[in-house]
């Protein structure tokens, strides 16, 4: 997901972001890189438009990339972080397809071997050229990181065995040991990269994407054999997620500037994630679920000065309701798919018995003929049912887990807040003592209160602006995020229908070269 | 979908006829059809100028039991054993949409509006199919019957189009009934029979072998193929819904697009249904009749050895000789007769089969690549203007 931070104005007021305007976008693609998501009736649409369209050259494969880079800081950055982050892309990198970018292509281009499944996409041929590697050229200048996971290969024997894949980074950043360079992990490593940042930067309210899910049947199956299909399936989706998880790192500007990312992906060997063990069986939605429980348990509730962030949470959990219902119809079509290649694999073995049945020579060629194109047809459902599951299923289980995180953070601030009240009505406590010993006239025990009511002063101060600082980092999370969002379920989407389109611009050779075998019926 | 459906006339796709109705002597179509509660009436509308009729133009309302039994008094004719009988035309079964129906109100609640509208149109597209569908189907049967120039002549036939009362009372048949009960009964013997039969005629050794092979596989590959056809429309259904989830988190174009491209996937599903699986499966009722057709020459053949066997026994006896030769003479008569009409059958049978073939994978070709064209269409034009391809 490009990063857009760069692209909000400056820092919020409690406010509307500027730029709020309704969708005067100027150019005709006034579409362009448009929300999807945003609920039109909620208060903020107008602020998760993307305030700088006309930058974005309206193709299908441009990041915002090339156009002007004011970044702005909001506090959390320091300055001179902005001039690194100009526009830094979580690219995909060693594509041997056409370069396009980022978590669209996530599918298409990792350069490993591919499994030898039939869910492999097929390299698009029919990518669109000449412009949009004009668009490449233009933003590979301003792209810092790409990052690429790839070459899954089991490691060891039995139950102890595992699935070691290479990450391989490219970029412009000092900040690295060098330009390319690439590492070996584990699916623990991702796992220990995300508890260390959530653990971290949980308290400053960014949205920390989430790796794929422990999966203990997958990885049993693997550890007793890679080659079979499901196998085969679970390991590329696995390695896809991941690699689409550590795009969003790279892509976040806080993130990428935190050392253990830099460690994640630089250190030649790193020490084995244990502390893992948290995140098993039910996963990480599970987790934010619980603590956003305890946020909703506890006593103080928070009194909301600013009904953005309320707003924008009911908009959240539409959202992920919404999602989930997708994902369910989804998951069916998936099924359906696969029933039908079954069902069109028996068909044409049974039109090739009809055919070879029949007396009639020309029909009975023809039928044979038939058999054949159903056949193709077959294949051609596979391809879609992989385009089914791992474009269209993959994006909605990404961004159901997405959301959740947003929920986390949003859960941050409340915590935040309840933080600072805590604190304040400590030194409410430290006063009322204070008052009392004046009156009691114990002058040492005095001097003691009177140091901890300021320590507590202090405490109340930092806090506050803890909490304000997260309020708005938690605002400028939101609409990065609900930017890349809108850009990613596009460019998925429209993936999704080039291998329709591809797909039916081969059925239609299929069917035409059947046409005269038909007609030869005699 | 309790009210009235008329069906009008106009759409000429027809599945599986081949070169029916054209002679204009005897000219029958369905102009329309009410469907009340699953009920349907059709009107059986006769143009004829032949003088056996009282009429030159009429109509009549006939529902789908009278043609069981105009079906049912063919085959046991006795006359028309050498003759291969159109098969009766299936029962309208509205059971899948109506199902769906219901599935569907049970579910409107979890829905949105336009979801549950959307749904609902393609219910009732698919009930408007199952519609058209069975009234081509009893045309068809009638126009088999008045292309035939035995059947057309058939007495009983004549009553089914012209009289112009309820037909129940003389459905209502007790012993017609039973009649029709004990012949499916034997029907399972009829294989053992036929394959059973020493066979002198290499015309009939042939066809015996070909039929007997070719119905098995056609039957399988008619249920295939309605499998098949399912998994597309479980699909396409699916993409109704995922249309309007998307469409409920964003209205934009490419929501539009995949709106277009769902409904095509649709399309193909009806197709397929309509041109091949229709094909299959009349095909396969039609070489059961023509099965049919060779057991009750085996029978006949049976019989003439029979009566052989008993003119033997009443030579030995020195009884009864007479009648047991002219009996052996029916029998031969009959056998013979059988034999000729059958081989007739037979043959132009095979003639229509490839034609019907020919025509309907054709169609289908066609119209999978005009499908497919129109959908590459749509989206080629999106992926152009908003995308801004260039190639």
């Amino acid at each position: 997901m490009a990063a857009s931070s760069d692209r909000i104005p400056p820092p919020f007021p409690a406010t509307e972001e500027p730029g709020a305007g309704p969708s005067d976008m100027a150019d005709g693609d006034s579409d362009e890189g448009e929300d999807i998501f945003s609920n039109p009736m909620a208060v903020s649409r107008g602020v998760s438009q993307p305030d700088n369209v006309n930058e974005e050259p309206p193709d299908l494969f441009s990041e915002e990339e090339a156009s002007s880079t004011t970044v702005k800081s909001n506090g959390v950055h320091s300055d001179d972080d902005n001039d690194l982050f100009a526009d830094e892309e979580a690219h995909v990198e060693l594509s041997t397809d056409t370069p396009g970018s980022s978590a669209r292509k996530e599918l298409s281009t990792s350069s490993g071997p591919h499994p030898a499944s039939s869910f492999t996409r097929s390299p698009a041929a029919m990518q669109p050229t000449s412009l949009e590697q004009l668009e490449e050229e233009e933003s590979k200048d301003s792209f810092d990181v790409d990052v690429a996971v790839t070459n899954p290969e089991k490691i060891g024997d039995g139950m102890n065995a595992y699935v070691a894949y290479k990450v391989s980074t490219r970029t412009s950043l000092a900040m690295f040991r060098s330009k390319t360079f690439s590492v070996r992990r584990r699916y623990s490593d991702f796992l220990g990269l995300y508890e260390k940042l959530s653990v971290k930067q949980s308290l400053h309210g960014c949205i920390i994407p989430p790796p794929p899910e422990k999966s203990v049947v997958g990885m049993t199956k693997v550890k007793v054999g890679m080659d079979d299909p499901s196998s085969v399936e679970f390991v590329e989706r696995r390695r896809a997620a991941l690699e689409r998880y550590l795009q969003r790192v790279v892509a976040h500007p806080s993130l990428l500037q935190d050392p253990d990312v830099r460690e994640f992906l630089e250190k030649e060997e790193l020490p084995r994630a244990v502390s893992t063990q948290a995140l098993s069986g039910a996963g990480f939605l599970k987790m934010i679920n619980k603590a956003s429980d305890a946020v909703n348990k506890m006593t103080i509730k928070m009194n909301e000065s600013d009904t953005w962030f309320e707003d924008k949470f009911q908009e959240v959990e539409n959202e992920e309701q919404q999602l989930r219902k997708l994902q369910a119809v989804v998951d069916s079509l998936v099924n359906h798919r696969k029933e039908l290649c079954g069902s069109t694999a028996v068909f044409a073995k049974s039109m090739a018995m009809l055919g070879n049945s029949e007396d009639n020579t020309a029909l009975s060629r023809a039928l044979s003929q038939l058999a054949e194109v159903e056949d193709k047809m077959e294949q051609l459902h596979q391809e879609q049912a992989a385009s089914d599951f791992f474009i269209f299923a993959e994006l909605l289980a990404d961004y159901i887990r997405l959301l959740g995180a947003v929920r986390g953070c949003f859960d941050q601030r409340v915590r935040a807040w309840q933080r600072w009240q805590e604190a304040q009505s400590t030194l409410q406590k430290k006063r009322e003592a204070e008052a009392k010993l004046l009156w009691a006239n114990k002058p040492d025990k005095l001097q003691q209160a009177k140091e901890e009511i300021t320590e507590w002063e202090a405490r109340v101060t930092q806090h506050e602006r803890d909490f304000d600082r997260i309020g708005m980092t938690v605002r400028k999370e939101v609409l990065r995020f609900e930017k890349e969002k809108a850009k990613d379920f596009r460019s998925q989407i429209v993936k999704y229908l080039e291998a329709m389109l591809q797909s039916q611009q081969r059925l239609v050779k299929f069917w035409e070269a059947f046409l005269p075998e038909a007609k030869a019926i005699a | 979908l309790s009210t009235p459906q008329k069906h009008q006339r106009g759409n000429t796709m027809r599945s599986v006829s081949v070169d029916l109705n054209h002679d204009a002597s005897l000219l029958i179509d369905i102009p329309d059809a009410l469907c009340e509660r699953d009920k349907v009436k059709f009107t059986v509308h006769t143009k004829t100028t032949l003088s056996s009729f009282q009429k030159p133009d009429f109509s009549v309302p006939r529902q789908h039991e009278d043609f069981i039994w105009l079906h049912d008094t063919l085959v046991e004719t006795e006359d028309y054993a050498g003759l291969i009988i159109p098969p009766a035309p299936p029962k309208p079964d509205f059971e899948s949409p109506r199902e769906k129906m219901h599935k569907l109100g049970e579910g409107e609640a979890t829905m949105t509006k336009e979801e549950y509208t959307k749904m609902k149109q393609e219910l009732e597209a698919e009930y408007l199919a199952v519609f058209k569908k069975t009234v081509q189907v009893h045309e068809v049967f009638l126009q088999r019957l008045s292309s035939h120039p035995n059947l057309s002549k058939d007495r009983n036939f004549q009553i089914f189009l012209e009289y112009d009362q309820d037909l129940t009372v003389r459905r209502k048949n007790a012993k017609e009934m039973f009649g029709g009960f004990f012949k499916n009964m034997v029907k399972s013997a009829d294989e053992v029979l036929i394959s059973g039969i020493k066979e002198v005629d290499d015309f009939f050794e042939q066809e015996k072998t070909f039929l007997l092979d070719y119905y098995s596989k056609i039957k399988d590959s008619t249920a295939k193929a309605e499998k098949m056809t399912r998994s597309h429309k479980n699909i396409a259904d699916d993409y109704i819904h995922i249309s309007a989830t998307l469409n409920s988190l964003s209205a934009d174009d490419t929501t539009i697009l995949f709106v277009s491209v769902q409904k095509v996937e649709g399309r193909v599903a009806s197709d397929q249904e309509l041109k091949l699986t229709e094909l299959l499966r009349y095909y396969m009722r039609d070489i059961q009749a023509a099965k049919d057709l060779l057991y009750r020459r085996a029978r006949a053949l049976v019989d003439y050895e029979n009566s052989n066997k008993a003119l033997d026994k009443a030579r030995l006896k020195s009884k009864d000789i007479p009648q047991a030769e002219e009996h052996q003479q029916q029998c031969l008569q009959k056998f013979d007769k059988l034999s000729e009409s059958g081989k007739k059958e037979l043959t132009s049978f095979k003639g229509r089969r490839v034609v019907a073939f020919r025509k309907n994978l054709i169609e289908m070709a066609e119209l999978e690549i005009k499908h497919a064209k129109v959908s590459s269409t749509i989206q080629l034009t999106h992926f152009y203007t908003n995308e801004k391809w260039t190639l």
